[in-house]
């Protein structure tokens, strides 16, 4: 079966980013990129379920400017079979990332769609959901365990307390949670060979979508900031802190 | 219009964010309606009807219902938003899971844990792990939003609203529901407890989450809570992290014994109205944002702490 999984271009996770002096955006201006964690959660299920010879070609697709090979590659360098580009100039809102993967899901038609649970910049935790509503799908979220067997993939889900199991019967949306696996290292030989292999383009216009922008970004601005804290030189002032200055304990 | 309201539950009680995602619902000064699907839903219903400010309750009692998928929720909403302008839900894994998909089947956007309303369709949220606030403007007909329910107070209780059945959909085929497993405990559930005691990797085993903190944590009648490291380590179970992809927390008191402080984690605890830190690393990033730091050997400083309360 086929497998196709939706990755996004993020800011690397380890980066604090800053808001713009006019508080119009925030600025990534040079700040090093990637692909998004839980997107390569996503990545490395596929390969794995390819390993076990269940899932027989990968795909993985995104959506941005030219810039965002860098991640397709990334994807190749791990042992995803085919890639593709969905350029656009545009940054896209969670429905119109759902459309566009829409229409790369209607050409490919994949059995298994596999998504990152949120992307780490715009913090939605929208697209897989809505990408299984626009396609009329079942979907699992938040999937720390996934096994397939007849059409059926059984999917152990985070949840609040806990977790949940379901099945869902395939075709299906399925997201990544961290836990699902840990994606692997890409091999420097592995990158090399990656960079040699073709990464298909589809013009976002060639797509014929009517898309929509309804949601503006009006300003962006830094969290106020806690007041500084004071140190304490021994656990009896922290109590006496505690117990004095906030009236905390008993 | 109205403002209707998505509620969780565990069959028998209403989850405490409903309470709160009812005050963010006043918002609108509109009617506020609550949506109680369930297989057995008097009990249910009569929590919801008895909560301030909310106008009917509606209600899907059907067996299918027992434990509603996003598949089946998202069905029974779809007609009803007609009469609806904003549907609103606290964000927690059970609204993450079901609002997208309804705000895609009604073709509009969605804002996802919303911190503060400004206006009726103008928002705070947190990007980058909550070190951004975003201001943003849906200019769609219909609302579909969560919100962070630890940004609103409970609404009060006393009122007695109207109760209305409304008809649930057929169970949607190809998904099922199979199993849930919950981690049982005796604590305060982490996303509602007023003090928290945190663990970082620097508990370095699963025994000293129970020797260490455990004691700790009893003395303070605390829920338990990990970081991330601690959690991929084995240390704690996954639904006690706490932090940008866990649960995000707001207590009284947040105690971080042995945690970095890396903006993940941050993200899920700097609500929190007091923060103590206790770490053996002076530069360690939880010193910025604690109220209270000791620089000192958790082994140590913990045990010294329970014994003194």
């Amino acid at each position: 079966m086929k497998a196709l999984v939706a990755i996004k271009r993020v800011v690397d996770y380890n980066i604090q980013v800053r808001v713009k002096a006019d508080g119009s955006d925030v600025d990534i201006e040079g700040v090093k990129m990637g692909v998004n964690p839980f997107d390569e959660n996503a990545i490395e299920e596929a390969i794995r379920l390819k390993e076990k010879g269940i899932v027989t070609e990968i795909v993985a697709v995104t959506i941005g400017a030219a810039t965002h090979q860098d991640i397709l590659r990334h994807a190749l360098a791990m042992g995803v079979d085919r890639v593709t580009l969905v350029e656009t100039a545009n940054s896209l809102a969670p429905l119109a990332v759902a459309k566009v993967l829409k229409a790369v899901v209607e050409r490919e038609q994949p059995a298994l769609i596999l998504l990152g649970k949120q992307a780490i910049d715009d913090d939605a935790g929208q697209t897989g959901q809505m990408l299984a509503a626009l396609l009329n799908l079942p979907q699992a979220t938040y999937a720390s365990q996934i096994t397939i067997a007849d059409h059926q993939a059984t999917v152990v889900r985070e949840i609040d307390g806990g977790t949940q199991t379901l099945s869902v019967s395939l075709p299906a949306v399925i997201t990544a949670d961290l836990r699902l696996n840990e994606p692997r290292y890409v091999k420097l030989p592995n990158l090399m060979m990656a960079r040699k292999k073709p990464i298909e383009t589809l013009p976002l216009d060639s797509l014929n979508l009517s898309l929509t922008h309804s949601v503006q970004q009006l300003k962006v601005a830094a969290p106020p900031e806690r007041p500084a804290g004071v140190m304490v030189k021994d656990v009896n002032e922290l109590l006496s802190k505690l117990r004095t200055h906030e009236g905390l304990l008993p | 219009m109205r403002t209707l309201i998505i509620a969780e539950h565990d069959g028998q009680h209403l989850n405490e964010q409903v309470a709160r995602a009812v005050t963010a619902a006043q918002h609108w000064q509109q009617p506020v309606d609550v949506l109680i699907a369930a297989a057995q839903a008097d009990g249910l219903a009569a929590q919801a009807a008895a909560l301030q400010g909310v106008s009917t309750v509606l209600v899907a009692a059907d067996a299918a219902l027992e434990h509603p998928i996003a598949e089946h929720l998202a069905a029974l909403v779809v007609p009803l938003a007609a009469n609806y302008s904003v549907v609103l839900a606290a964000h927690s894994a059970f609204s993450k899971n079901v609002m997208p998909r309804l705000a895609a089947l009604l073709d509009v956007n969605m804002l996802s844990d919303v911190l503060e309303i400004v206006n009726s369709n103008t928002y705070v949220r947190g990007i980058y792990a909550g070190n951004v606030l975003a201001t943003v403007q849906s200019s769609d007909a219909k609302q579909v939003l969560t919100v962070r329910a630890s940004k609103f107070s409970a609404a009060a209780t006393g009122a007695n609203a109207a109760i209305q059945s409304v008809t649930a959909p057929a169970a949607p085929e190809g998904s099922r529901w199979v199993a849930e497993a919950f981690n049982k405990s005796e604590r305060p559930p982490l996303a509602a407890a007023k003090v928290v005691v945190s663990g970082g990797r620097a508990l370095g085993s699963a025994d000293a989450f129970k020797d260490v903190l455990a004691p700790l944590a009893d003395k303070l009648h605390a829920a338990i809570g990990a970081s991330r490291a601690a959690v991929d380590s084995g240390y704690a179970p996954n639904d006690l992290q706490v932090g940008q992809t866990g649960v995000v927390v707001a207590p009284e008191l947040y105690i971080a014994v042995g945690i970095s402080g890396a903006i993940q984690h941050a993200y899920g605890m700097k609500d929190s109205k007091v923060v103590v830190a206790i770490n053996q690393d002076p530069e360690a990033q939880i010193f910025k944002i604690a109220d209270y730091g000791l620089v000192a050997d958790l082994f140590e400083a913990v045990p010294q702490l329970t014994a003194a309360l």
